[in-house]
């Protein structure tokens, strides 16, 4: 089986809506244990369990988390809900699946740093998911799970839901945290850190919704167990959301190491009528995209830095070969430049620009120099932009200027 | 202390020192666009990327803490070819039609593009021409040539926490504009300018009227006659190419002199008048029970302010005229007498440092006929720099001459109209003379000077001690109304100026003011006070002829006619 269930173990096991149910299958064990141990004690579970943030960039989770700690006074937790990277659906399916899973780790961190103040970022486009959690929050709170005295041991954490009209950006920690005070999504300068200034100018901590979700497993058996499964630099299992032109689209958990041609093939059960793969992209509309023959890389963090992108937030998008590079190139493009808050020069005036370029070698219009212009562009801007967006958005580009750099040569006009 | 490395060079600062700070602590050039010295860091333009050994990305050096041990390069070629790159992004658009825009040969962009050496764009022109917001008196916004690097948004914000301006949409659609893409007379703007002071190109300027001046100037049926504000005098030099704070007074009379105009007068000879007509209302409210505090007219910023956001104290504010408008009125009342002058063809032209000020001669109450404005045009600093320009005038080498008669004699205390306290120092010292009937020992009141955001003061009068105040910045200005709105107000008088560091820091006055240039002003400012023979406005022995010959007293019945005004709540 290359399949493997710790965060889906639950998925169409329980009813999601039904706190009683989640109860009975080990629910809320994890935050028991927690409270009865010191607090300290849990980010070191979290640290010998090596588990790295499931957002795309693989940040070891334990250094947010003691950082957090180690500050005094008002500080906030903040699960990031906010998936609105192109492919990725598995924080949805989360949410709509085992929503207490993701609350749980969350009240067993404030628990753990002293926070009293949560909030879940839920992307405007999920209102099921907005309505599932609201009630998730209330059957915790009747039930001591949330709010004041949770568990009778004298520690109060609330959640409110928060969410955006959609803004993509919204996803990256400083213009969430904007948001969430109420103003629009655009970044902010760094440093400080959110763990030092976020919310308020408060410290706060913002984890993905698969790293909350992770922590009670953690906390019940162990970070030593934990971090056996994986390989020994990603430790643990991956949701990954599978799509494009394959046969079987879903969400699929597989321990990292995994490659992805198994995903692909083994999971996926290949390409609808028997095409070939012409490319694949990974992570979303901000990661590489990558040829066949590379498919056999295994997934895994360290495999990722390579691209200097969130391909670690596990999506698959398979290409059958009826598609051109730019088709896809385009559509990611334009994305961007819809997306883009308008903060930051390169951000701003380089995905337009960027597009500009792109259209001319569709249309066969491209020289040598464009070329040129598109590949430095690219890396101008992803050396100088500044938040996420900007600074992953042309992860394609550059890979596909690697990877696929005779595509390019083909339409130059000579 | 850290110790790091910038272009191989051993570099030692104090902790917490941004690399910018440092590198030009060592005068390591690093070149910036968003970035200005009283505003807070905001990191949007780019422009100050520099690498640091070991990482793959680019760090703006405004915003990144230099480190122990770190090894940084301004001039790489990858920095070198990532500043170029962000340039020619931002001129793709930008309405970079340089000949012809008010800010050329003083536009950041363009003197940044031909440091970087930008000699074509790879990158053709995005940009969608939008409608220009010319619908004030003061101030133009052509968002066109908005390169959103957010100064005007901050400080508007933080200096005057007006936040009429801000960023709208998103993405390459962004605006800074105020809301919902509105006008400026859509909202509470006050035409301050400090917008178009620190703007790095030409998206916000003053709105140009040097044009009607020339025209008046070649009119031969028009006596065209000029006043200068007292801030004017320590910065015009300064706008044409000399030190910050010289004083060039009597060069200012002459290059006027040049550009034709009948006669130059000194508004300072009008801030006597005000001292008078003020210091003897606040006399009057005092022992007659009237309401107090009593708050400065002088600042036109000011009173679009408290006309639009404290409708509640208008009563506070002094019934004088500025020193600006009691020139125009006496212009075109006295002097027109005297000159024998039909005032129809009296043109009056100001220079100020101030773009309310433009605001301020199109009010209807500043309106002696109630039809002419009393004051015809009103220039900046800026804009008479301009015209010394057109007309070839080597300023720097020009012949002085004295101010014309008859409002030749000024003293020290109208002088320092144009810094923040000036007005309460000038106030004090002759409202203590006329109350106490004894002579000051030191008449600088150096309580009421310097830069401090909100200063105070206690002076004995009639035997009683009452405490002053003086505040400049509108976000100083709030916290004063609103004690004053509260009742919690401890004081009798309060000054109030709109701009930093008062009318020297004005919204008209030369691109590039920063909190050091305006003390550099500030100094020239006293030290044209200290030079001054009379240094008290009651002393002045024109002011006493002018009562004598025509306004008979202060407070008088003509007085009242043509010195002072009243306001109305404008609440939006």
């Amino acid at each position: 089986m290359i399949q493997m269930k710790v965060i889906s173990k639950r998925f169409g096991q329980i009813n999601p809506l039904s706190i009683d149910s989640y109860i009975k299958a080990e629910g809320y064990e994890a935050l028991k244990k927690a409270v009865a141990m010191h607090p300290s004690k849990i980010i070191d579970e979290i640290e010998i369990s090596k588990i790295r943030g499931r957002g795309g960039a693989g940040f070891p989770a334990y250094i947010k988390l003691r950082a957090l700690s180690n500050e005094t006074g008002n500080k906030y937790i903040v699960c990031n809900a906010d998936e609105g990277e192109p492919g990725n659906f598995k924080d949805r399916m989360i949410m709509e699946n085992d929503p207490h899973a993701i609350l749980e780790g969350m009240v067993i961190m404030a628990y753990a740093t002293g926070s009293t103040q949560g909030y879940i970022y839920i992307r405007g486009e999920y209102q099921n998911a907005m309505n599932i959690f609201k009630k998730t929050i209330k059957a915790a709170e009747e039930c001591g799970y949330l709010g004041k005295n949770i568990l009778d041991k004298g520690f109060d954490f609330n959640v409110e839901v928060r969410s955006g009209a959609g803004s993509y950006v919204c996803g990256e920690e400083f213009s969430m945290i904007e948001s969430i005070e109420g103003k629009p999504g655009r970044s902010r300068t760094k440093p400080p850190f959110p763990t030092e200034k976020g919310i308020h100018n408060r410290p706060t901590l913002i984890n993905n919704v698969e790293t909350f979700a992770n922590f009670p497993h953690i906390v019940l058996n162990g970070g030593k167990k934990f971090a056996e499964i994986g390989t020994p630099s990603s430790t643990g299992t991956k949701l990954i959301s599978l799509s494009g032109n394959v046969k079987n689209k879903g969400l699929y958990e597989v321990p990292f190491g995994t490659s992805i041609r198994d995903v692909i093939f083994k999971l996926g059960k290949g390409l609808e009528n028997n095409r070939s793969i012409k490319m694949v992209q990974l992570g979303g509309a901000s990661g590489p995209i990558i040829p066949e023959y590379m498919l056999d890389m295994s997934i895994d963090f360290d495999r990722f830095e390579n691209f200097d992108s969130k391909t670690g937030t596990g999506a698959i998008i398979v290409i059958d070969d009826r598609f051109d590079i730019f088709d896809i190139l385009l559509i990611n493009m334009k994305f961007f430049v819809h997306q883009s808050c308008g903060k930051c020069t390169p951000c701003r005036e380089g995905h337009v620009q960027i597009v500009n370029l792109l259209n001319k070698f569709i249309s066969h219009r491209a020289t040598e120099k464009d070329l040129m212009s598109l590949e430095n562009l690219a890396y101008v801007i992803q050396q100088t932009s500044l938040c996420g967006l900007g600074q992953t958005s042309m992860t394609s580009i550059i890979s596909s200027l690697r990877y696929f750099r005779d595509d390019y040569f083909a339409k130059v006009r000579y | 202390m850290v110790n790091f490395k910038i272009n191989n060079i051993d570099i030692s600062v104090e902790e917490n020192t941004t690399i910018l700070q440092a590198a030009r602590k060592h005068h390591i050039d690093i070149p910036t666009l968003c970035n200005y010295p009283d505003l807070e860091i905001k990191s949007e333009c780019r422009v100050c990327v520099v690498e640091i050994n070991g990482e793959k990305k680019l760090f703006t050096s405004c915003s990144t803490i230099a480190k122990e041990g770190m090894i940084v390069n301004t001039n790489s070629p990858k920095v070198l070819n990532a500043r170029k790159t962000i340039l020619e992004l931002i001129l793709a658009n930008h309405d970079a039609v340089c000949a012809t825009c008010p800010k050329n040969l003083n536009c950041e962009l363009q003197t940044l593009a031909n440091k970087l050496g930008i000699d074509e764009n790879r990158f053709p022109t995005v940009l969608e021409v939008k409608p220009i917001d010319n619908k004030n008196p003061a101030l133009i916004r052509n968002i066109n040539r908005c390169i959103k690097c957010g100064r005007c948004i901050d400080v508007c914000k933080s200096i005057q926490s007006m936040n009429v301006l801000d960023v709208m949409g998103r993405g390459q659609n962004i605006e800074i504009t105020p809301a919902y893409g509105k006008f400026l007379t859509d909202e509470s703007c006050t035409y301050c300018g400090q917008c178009s002071s620190v703007c790095p190109v030409g998206a916000i300027i003053e709105k140009d009227d040097t044009d009607p001046v020339w025209e008046a100037l070649n009119n031969p049926n028009l006596h065209v006659i000029v006043q200068v504000a007292p801030a004017v005098r320590v910065s015009l030099g300064e706008e044409l190419g000399m030190e910050p704070g010289s004083i060039v007074t009597e060069k200012v009379v002459s290059a006027l002199k040049y550009l034709g105009f009948d006669a130059v007068y000194d508004t300072d000879f009008t801030a006597d008048l005000t001292i008078i007509e003020e210091g003897n209302e606040l006399i009057d409210r005092i022992t007659n029970g009237g309401v107090l505090p009593i708050m400065t007219s002088c600042c036109p910023g000011w009173i679009n302010y408290v006309e639009q956001k404290y409708p509640e104290i208008l009563d506070h504010i002094s019934s004088c005229k500025s020193p600006q408008q009691m020139f125009g009125a006496l212009a075109k009342s006295y002097y027109a007498e005297k000159m024998k002058l039909d005032p129809k063809n009296i043109f009056v032209v100001s220079i100020m440092p101030c773009t309310a000020k433009k605001y301020e001669a199109k009010r209807e109450e500043m309106r002696i006929d109630s039809v002419n404005p009393d004051v015809d045009v009103v220039l900046t600093t800026r804009e008479l720099g301009k015209m010394v320009r057109q007309m070839g005038i080597n300023f720097e080498s020009i012949e002085g001459s004295p101010f014309d008669k008859p409002f030749g004699i000024t003293t020290g205390a109208a002088a320092i109209f144009g810094a923040t306290g000036g007005v309460m120092e000038a106030a004090l010292r002759t409202v203590y003379e006329v109350v106490n009937k004894e002579e000051l020992k030191d008449i600088n009141f150096t309580m009421v000077r310097g830069t401090d955001g909100i200063k105070e003061a206690e002076v004995e009068l009639g035997g009683q001690k009452v405490k002053v105040a003086v505040a400049h910045t509108l976000a100083n200005a709030k916290i004063l109304s609103d004690q004053v709105k509260n009742g919690t107000s401890p004081y009798v008088f309060i000054e109030i100026m709109a701009c930093p560091g008062g009318c020297i820091g004005g919204g008209g006055q030369p691109y590039g003011t920063t909190a050091e240039i305006r003390q550099k002003r500030i100094d020239a400012i006293y030290k044209v006070d200290e030079n001054m023979t009379i240094r008290k406005s009651h002393e002045n022995p024109d002011i006493k002829a002018l009562y004598d010959d025509y306004l008979e007293k202060p407070l008088g019945h003509k007085s009242h006619q043509l010195l002072h005004t009243h306001y109305h709540s404008r609440k939006k």
